[in-house]
């Protein structure tokens, strides 16, 4: 959640709802509604680091509300965020790793884990072609979201066909 | 099973499997080289059942396909469809069991190419004797459900590999078959076509036609009630599909925050 706050807050100052608003309204339903307390945390352990700055602003009507902005250290570590490559998406190393130790161990027989983690797969397959189904396809950022996931869970599934072809 | 016999004739009670084989196999021999595709396949399609096919390449998917449509002779072994023993009737025989009951796709479309989309996607039904009036309203009913009723017209070979295997897959739903054997059928289509060809094979299986499919794509074998994992010529694996419950409320729940 940091980097997006400090990625909002270099457009403009804002207070914490503002922020969470921004998000939800960029995202739409692509984004799990952020938590108002967990951008309240962020953002104070934002200013810890000296990445942001806050000040009071006095209401009339209102309680005084507290609005952030970058400062110039905010700013230079949302540029190297922005610059560096992001991971590349892990495999599933857990499974991969009961896969090739619980036989060892005696534990379990590899077709039964590849047959129950295939299943396991399938399920949550079902239930991102639903969501799909159910997905406005106007909303191209959930759109493209639900895409990527089911592209990683078939390369999952793919991937699990090739140990099942190597180790069996 | 609430569903009833989607058509045609109804068939002796002792089974209420559409489809079921026992102790199937099927050898290839040639220049002295035994291959064992098919090692002893046990399965059963229910009326109105939706069942993928998965498993590694060379694992027997598609030969045991070919089997069960009577394109290629068992070699031990029993099919029973609609409650009959199928497995040693004559290729006549079988050409009538499929123009009746099973529609086919193929990897490999196997269109007519000296005829029209149109011509082809009519000639099953009218070899089973519907009239010519019906047979083009059910094919304009598909070609416009898959996107392709401006294709009507064309020769296959003017069409893109996608096309043609909606064209296909158009021509295997003309009968409105009790069971549709599919192979592979959106191996050429990008994702907004296989979304379109999805919803016609989850309206084909609501409507109570059987479909037993070979698919690598984990979107279509997801919709399925069931899932084969065929491996080395055996069935590995057969389980329901079971959404993983309280997961994936919305899109929201796909993405993962970090930082």
């Amino acid at each position: 959640m940091r980097q997006p706050l400090l990625a909002l807050l270099a457009k403009e100052p804002a207070h914490g709802y503002e922020l969470k608003l921004a998000l939800e309204q960029t995202f739409g339903s692509a984004y799990p509604s952020p938590n108002i307390g967990q951008i309240y945390v962020t953002l104070k352990r934002l200013e810890q680091d000296g990445l942001v700055r806050s000040e009071d602003v006095e209401q009339t009507t209102r309680p005084n509300k507290r609005v952030y902005e970058l400062t110039p250290a905010g700013r230079e570590a949302l540029r190297a965020w922005v610059g560096e490559p992001s991971d590349g998406p892990r495999v599933r190393d857990e499974f991969f790793i009961k896969l090739i130790l619980a036989p060892m161990a005696g534990l379990a027989d590899r077709m039964e884990l590849m047959n129950s983690q295939r299943r396991h797969y399938l399920g949550i397959m079902r239930n991102l072609t639903e969501l799909q189904a159910d997905t406005d396809p106007a909303d191209t950022t959930a759109r493209l979201l639900i895409e990527g996931a089911v592209l990683h869970l078939q390369a999952d599934l793919d991937w699990l066909e090739r140990c099942q072809e190597e180790l069996v | 099973m609430s569903r009833s016999a989607p058509k045609g004739l109804p068939w002796p009670a002792e089974s209420s499997a559409l489809l079921r084989t026992s102790k199937l196999v099927k050898v290839y021999r040639a220049d002295g080289v035994t291959v064992e595709a098919v090692r002893g396949v046990d399965i059963e399609v229910a009326i109105g059942e939706f069942v993928a096919i998965m498993g590694p390449s060379g694992s027997g998917k598609s030969t045991l396909l070919h089997v069960l449509g009577g394109l290629e002779p068992a070699t031990s072994g029993e099919i029973w469809l609609r409650g009959q023993r199928v497995d040693r009737l004559s290729k006549a025989a079988w050409a009538v069991l499929r123009r009746q009951h099973i529609g086919f796709v193929f990897q490999f479309f196997n269109l007519l190419s000296n005829m029209t989309v149109a011509d082809n996607v009519e000639l099953p039904a009218l070899l089973a004797g519907v009239t010519p009036r019906q047979a083009r309203k059910r094919r304009e009913e598909l070609l416009a459900e898959l996107g392709i009723a401006d294709k009507a017209g064309a020769a296959p070979a003017r069409l893109s590999g996608g096309e043609q295997q909606r064209v296909a897959l158009a021509r295997a739903l003309a009968n409105e078959p009790s069971l549709l054997l599919a192979d592979e059928p959106t191996g050429n289509l990008d994702s907004s076509n296989t979304r379109d060809v999805l919803r016609l094979l989850r309206r084909a299986h609501a409507g109570g036609q059987a479909i037993l499919m070979v698919t690598h794509d984990a979107r279509v074998a997801s919709l399925a009630d069931r899932v084969i994992n065929l491996f080395d010529g055996m069935v590995a694996d057969d389980a329901r599909i079971v959404p993983i419950p309280r997961r994936m409320n919305g899109v929201g729940d796909v993405l993962e925050l970090r930082g």
